[in-house]
């Protein structure tokens, strides 16, 4: 799963965030929703056309486009 | 640093939005309530009184809900100006009530330890704890109190549980500062925030004895308006964030990580949680409610429903307030002696009023609606749905039931756009709304159909065909001027849609009637005074100036409003109408449907029931120019059609828009597009129309 981005993530699987680039400002929103490297985040839906996407982050639902999530970095969580 | 009287303390209500803040706030003052604007933006600023277990007078604040004081929104700003104290005409508070979700302790706290480095004395409310429950979430609150050092108390808005207790927490005298260290800073940043710090003061940006956290704030606010930071100091402060980020990139990326990775230190010492998430009511009913074929049919229901009760159940309260504005009307008629001041309240006033009054129960039908659905949680999966759709003409899901409102009426439509957090998504919301076809011009599209197929002429299912393209070139011009607006008129950054999905819960109802209730007023008094003073005019426009003993057709003629049709007749010629057309144009500014009426005045068509186009239509249909052909010919129809689609004429709407939008600027901006638009489409119709020969 290397080079993966949250965007790519299966329904249903967990991941680890690897790295988010810095300095953007939505990606400063996900990051103080909760969402920063190291957290474990897991796709929980995603609406028939594609988008929006449903992930669960520290226990909280947030829905994002694949844009936002494509800048999201992730790692697999086996052995995380 | 300015702070409130001591004998009534103020105390700060913050908290993330999905809290129950609101609730929580509405539980403990009730109609105790004072709400106003900020200056200058359209955010709600509500001021209540309660009194503390002990009987001690608290004045209470509602601040808007937030994730964070680095503010992305002019929502977010007020409350990190207010919590600094930076805003002159609300004092800072003496103490903050800090509400948290605790099914989502973790994200709640990161904004709870930015309020907590302000150092004012904190109360933190763990609400919702019956859904923390269900998730088999047990939060330790006796060792999270000992941890931040301040009290922590355990609440259920929706029921009341705990209110007693956060009562009594809010009668101590005793409140210490918090003990939350400030986040570490690395030195470099500290430096640079201390540098800014002076410069700021320099300006004036800041006060004197502010604290490294109000430089911190300015340099990070995202929010595009820049609200409660002065222009002059704008430059300044993006000079210094400039460098800020070219010495220490991603600075305030890090200290979001720093902040979280102490969150989780806390946690894991007070919080115990399933590895796996529980299933809970809100998982399964998801499961139905998101589903790709039964979620679309559910919103289908949910909509055919929010129809049903804004068209059909409306339908009653509105006969009843229009017979009794007519009963009103007929009462005072007989009271006063004739002449032009009974005149006035009896065709000026009391219709004017009338006018605005009836839309209230549709208001107040939408605004329950609207609340029971934030209040469950469903709005969020409503704007899920809806997003892709919405995406395609830049805007978000959010945007979706505001517009649809519109279909009823513009007005509570451009009032439900506050539920949109995106400034921009919410101002194009504004913008396109009323182009939907609201309820208003279905009278005049029923009466100029008829006159373009009379009935018999063609079937009913033509007619009906008419009418749905009317509906839909109205919703395509909506979609379209979203995307133009997006695209050209307030380009700049893309708003991201990041949406929270909270877990469902029963509706406050005593919280949302009490939200439905000042909704309502706002209505009836901003809004009312402006059409009322409206109505007058236009009142007085067609009765002034008086002839004698001339029909009242031919006063029509003679009055302002029919010099008024005269007037514009060379302007609307091109377009195949004449003066005539003008005046009932000039009197649809008032509202679209007083076109019948007022064409019903100047062709002197006697008809007692409103509902009965016959006559009127038949007297449009037979109409002659001068010159003896038709003036409602097919073109002029259609022409008159689409002008009805597009053009704004609406006296209520501008004037809610001029409230929601804060200026009239984008009011004005709005009634020149949309007319601007309706004039030009309805010029190329009845030209490239006639130049085909039809």
């Amino acid at each position: 799963m290397s080079a993966a981005t949250l965007a790519e993530l299966p329904v249903g699987s967990d991941a680890i965030v690897q790295a988010m680039p810095t300095g953007r400002s939505c990606l400063t929103r996900l990051r103080e929703m909760g969402i920063v490297p190291g957290t474990r985040v897991r796709v929980t839906r995603r609406a028939p056309l594609g988008e929006p996407i449903e992930i669960c982050v520290r226990g909280s639902h947030l829905s994002m486009r694949n844009h936002e999530a494509a800048f999201i970095a992730i790692r697999s969580a086996v052995g995380a | 640093m300015s702070t409130s009287a001591p004998d009534t303390p103020l105390i700060a209500i913050v908290g993330n939005p999905n809290s129950g803040k609101t609730t929580l706030f509405n539980l403990l003052t009730g109609l105790k309530q004072k709400v106003a604007n900020y200056p200058g933006v359209t955010v709600e600023k509500k001021i209540g009184e309660c009194y503390s277990q002990h009987g001690k007078k608290l004045r209470l604040i509602d601040l808007p809900g937030a994730y964070s004081l680095n503010a992305r929104s002019p929502d977010e700003a007020v409350l990190r100006d207010v919590l600094l104290g930076r805003r002159p005409e609300t004092p800072r508070p003496d103490r903050v009530v800090c509400v948290i979700d605790s099914a989502n302790l973790e994200r709640n706290l990161y904004m709870v330890s930015q309020v907590l480095e302000l150092g004012l004395p904190t109360i933190l409310v763990l609400n919702m704890i019956d859904v923390a429950a269900q998730r088999e979430w047990h939060i330790d609150a006796k060792r999270l109190s000992e941890e931040l050092g301040v009290p922590v108390v355990q609440t259920n808005a929706v029921t009341g549980a705990g209110l007693i207790e956060l009562k009594l927490t809010l009668s101590r005298e005793d409140l210490a500062a918090p003990q939350w260290e400030n986040a570490a800073l690395p030195e470099g940043v500290r430096a640079a925030l201390e540098h800014s710090r002076d410069e700021l003061r320099q300006t004036g940006a800041i006060h004197t004895r502010s604290s490294l956290l109000e430089p911190l704030y300015l340099l990070s606010d995202h929010d595009p308006t820049h609200y409660g930071i002065a222009d002059s100091q704008m430059a300044r402060i993006h000079e210094l964030r400039g460098r800020m980020e070219a010495d220490f990139p991603g600075w305030e990326d890090a200290l979001v990580a720093e902040r979280y990775r102490r969150i989780e230190e806390l946690c894991a010492k007070v919080l115990k949680r399933p590895d796996q998430e529980i299933e809970t009511i809100t998982t399964k009913l998801d499961r139905i409610l998101l589903h790709p074929v039964l979620g679309f049919v559910n919103l289908l229901l949910v909509l055919g429903l929010l129809f049903f009760l804004i068209f059909k159940v409306a339908e009653g309260p509105m006969g009843w307030i229009e017979t009794g504005f007519g009963a009103l009307g007929s009462w005072v008629e007989g009271l006063m002696s004739p002449g032009d001041f009974r005149d006035l309240i009896v065709n000026g006033v009391v219709p004017g009023v009338g006018g605005v009054v009836i839309f209230l129960p549709q208001i107040l039908i939408l605004f329950f609606f609207i609340g029971i659905m934030e209040d469950t949680g469903y709005m969020s999966r409503l704007a899920f749905i809806m997003d892709w759709a919405m995406s395609k003409v830049g805007l978000n899901g959010k945007s979706f039931l505001p517009f649809l409102s519109s279909y009823a009426c513009a007005i509570p439509g451009v009032m439900a756009a506050r539920t949109i957090d995106s400034p921009k998504d919410r101002l194009i919301t504004i913008l396109i709304a009323p182009l939907a076809s609201c309820s208003a011009r279905l009278p005049v599209y029923s009466l100029l159909i008829g006159v373009l197929f009379p009935a018999g002429r063609v079937s009913a299912w033509v007619q009906a065909g008419i009418m749905l393209g009317l509906y839909a070139l109205g919703t395509f011009g909506a979609f379209f001027f979203a995307w133009v607006f997006n695209k050209c008129v307030m380009k700049g950054s893309a708003s991201p849609m990041i949406l929270e999905m909270p877990a469902y819960k029963m509706p406050a109802i005593r919280s949302i009637l009490l939200h439905v209730w000042q909704r309502a007023r706002m209505f009836l008094v901003r809004a009312g005074t402006i059409i009322l003073g409206i109505s007058i005019l236009i009142w007085a426009a067609s009765t002034y100036p008086k002839t004698q003993g001339d029909t009242s057709a031919q006063q029509m003629e003679h009055s302002f409003a029919g010099r008024a049709g005269k007037f514009i007749e060379p302007a609307i010629a091109p377009l195949g109408y004449d003066w005539k057309i003008g005046i009932g144009l000039i009197g649809s500014f008032a509202a679209r449907e007083v076109f019948n009426s007022t064409m019903g005045v100047v062709y002197a068509v006697e008809s007692e029931d409103d509902d009965n186009l016959a006559p009127l239509r038949d007297k449009l249909a037979g109409e002659r120019r001068p010159g003896g052909g038709l003036v409602y010919t097919p073109l002029v129809c259609i022409s008159l059609l689409v002008f009805y689609v597009f053009a704004m004429q609406c006296v209520s709407t501008v004037a809610i828009v001029r409230r929601e939008t804060g200026s009239w600027k984008w009011a004005l901006f709005q009634l020149g597009y949309m007319t601007g638009t309706a004039y030009l489409l309805s010029l190329l119709i009845f030209q490239i129309g006639s130049a085909l020969g039809f």
